[in-house]
């Protein structure tokens, strides 16, 4: 059993970030293999950034699938450039606050979550990732949310101070993604 | 043991820090330094010294400096930075000096590009310098691998005088995945595996009690020169047992891929999902590019295996020229190959590999 994702989006959007904690929280509660590949370019804040999560129960093979079990993108060109590596059957996450672009296939599922709009409600813009982070979670349950908490928590440890607003964003968007799925 | 979720790069540079690895010096280079920026960090914290060079010539000078004084020393860099290292790397292999590098492959040739390729395999195994020296060259395909690999090449270093390359990759550089740690060394065997090289490292002999220690590149006579290539010569014979290579379904296998580095994980998942579709697949992955696993190629059974695929993030192949060598004319050598940056997909390699079967 393999288990392939994509995250999209341009640099400063939190994309690494989304996958690495993804990442950690798999790595710490299963004892599947997990591999994570960020790939960008040179540029930076503003430029394309993509990365690839693969959990796996057996050793993980090509690090950057050819088919995505999973998608979430976080603006308009990295839906248009890569939806049509979604399987049949797969699920969308979009950042519907920005993706304006109609979803042409209807062979796949599509979770709606306004991150961008949310995150300014929260009067906290950089959160984005986390309320898409907790969609996900809250969707494919594809890890326990406690051990993504303890995760971001852990991974914040130098900024204590930026954990509430995380966990409230994490929490935000694992609702949205449980009444999705339900 | 508890498992730890790493960057490739960074769990490079803790494997050489627990296999006694106490200096570094390097210059940076895209994709490959979160090296030396892990080791300026940690390398202080056990009594270790970390110097960001002005050059790659300067970098690989200095770790030729520490490392002939019996300190396990390391540098790192990419391609591009590799070539400008080169003659401090063809120095240590005359002079004996057991250093280790390691080379995050980027597309080539020239500055090329950053994204990661495997285009340095003849670099790496056929000439790494001047002068006609070989070096065991480590091929990881996990960061598992590679920490284990670097964590080794240290006491193959030392256990042979003689230069050690971890060839790696862009991919593997930078990719994370959980990891089991080798055990960190103590000071005290970190001090005793430096006290063993006393015989050879110039460390201040009272040359009337010890014989005069040299690390010396240099020969002033023709009969010495080619007398240190001789012995040479009989040491890369003698890592016939050293080694390692990774196979899979060759009891029947009709096709064999074959593939080392990033690429070799690639087509091992391939060769998996060949085989649930009935496919008759085989698998060898050099694990040591250098020594080659040439028996493995020529003990195939060739009546049965008609076609062999080499997979390669390099065009040209390189390591197929390799592959050519060990199975002569007895089958067929077909290559996938990519470069300057993209990466090879696994359903490329089952496509390519289906295109031969189904012939």
């Amino acid at each position: 059993m393999e288990r392939n994702l994509m995250v999209a989006g341009f640099g400063g959007q939190g994309v690494m970030l989304l996958g690495k904690l993804l990442s950690y929280a798999a790595c710490e509660s299963t004892d599947k293999n997990v591999t994570f590949f960020p790939s960008y370019g040179a540029e930076q804040r503003g430029g394309t950034a993509n990365c690839y999560v693969v959990i796996s129960d057996e050793e993980v093979g090509a690090p950057l699938g050819d088919q995505m079990d999973d998608l979430i993108v976080m603006n308009d060109p990295s839906l248009n450039k890569f939806l049509y590596k979604l399987v049949p059957g797969g699920t969308l996450f979009i950042n519907s606050s920005i993706v304006t672009t109609e979803i042409t296939r209807e062979d796949v599922k599509v979770v709606r979550v306004p991150v961008t709009e949310m995150a300014l409600e929260m009067k906290n813009p950089k959160v984005l990732n986390i309320i898409m982070l907790g969609a996900y979670v809250g969707y494919t349950e594809v890890v326990p949310p406690e051990v993504v908490k303890d995760t971001i928590a852990k991974q914040l440890g130098k900024k204590p101070a930026m954990v509430p607003v995380n966990m409230e964003a994490f929490e935000k968007g694992l609702a949205i993604g449980r009444e999705a799925r339900a | 043991m508890a498992r730890k979720f790493m960057k490739g790069c960074e769990a490079i540079a803790e494997a050489a820090v627990r296999s006694g690895c106490r200096f570094f010096a390097g210059y940076p280079i895209t994709p490959q330094n979160e090296i030396p920026e892990y080791m300026a960090r940690r390398l202080p914290e056990v009594g270790g010294h970390f110097v960001q060079g002005e050059s790659e010539v300067a970098s690989i000078n200095m770790v030729y400096g520490a490392a002939g004084s019996g300190t396990r020393a390391m540098t790192s860099s990419s391609s591009c930075g590799i070539s400008l290292m080169s003659e401090g790397i063809s120095f240590a292999a005359s002079a004996r000096v057991p250093l280790v590098y390691v080379n995050v492959q980027r597309g080539g040739p020239g500055i090329g590009a950053i994204q990661p390729a495997q285009q340095d395999y003849a670099q790496a195994t056929k000439a790494s310098g001047n002068g006609g020296f070989k070096m065991m060259v480590l091929a990881p395909s996990t960061v598992q691998e590679a920490v284990d690999m670097t964590y080794a090449a240290f006491d193959y270093a030392q256990r042979d005088r003689n230069p050690v390359l971890v060839l790696a990759d862009g991919v593997l550089g930078t990719i994370m995945e959980p990891v089991e740690l080798p055990e960190m060394r103590s000071e005290e065997e970190v001090k005793a595996l430096k006290a063993a090289t006393r015989s050879w490292a110039p460390v201040g002999h009272d040359s009337t009690v010890e014989p005069r220690a040299f690390v010396d590149a240099g020969r002033w006579s023709t009969k010495e020169q080619e007398q240190v290539c001789v012995r040479a010569e009989q040491m890369y014979a003698d890592w016939e047992k050293d080694i390692q290579v990774e196979t899979m379904y060759l009891d029947d296998a009709e096709l064999v891929l074959t593939s080392y580095g990033i690429c070799g994980r690639i087509a091992r998942s391939a060769v998996r999902l060949l085989r649930e579709e009935g496919y008759k697949v085989g698998l060898i992955r050099p694990k040591t590019v250098l020594p080659f696993p040439t028996s493995t190629y020529t003990g195939l059974d060739f009546s049965r295996v008609k076609n062999i695929l080499d997979v390669e993030m390099s065009i040209p192949a390189l390591m197929v020229e390799d592959v050519k060598a060990a199975v002569k004319d007895r089958c067929a050598v077909h290559t996938c190959c990519h470069a300057g940056g993209e990466i090879m997909g696994r359903d490329e390699v089952i496509q390519a590999a289906k295109a031969i079967m189904n012939r």
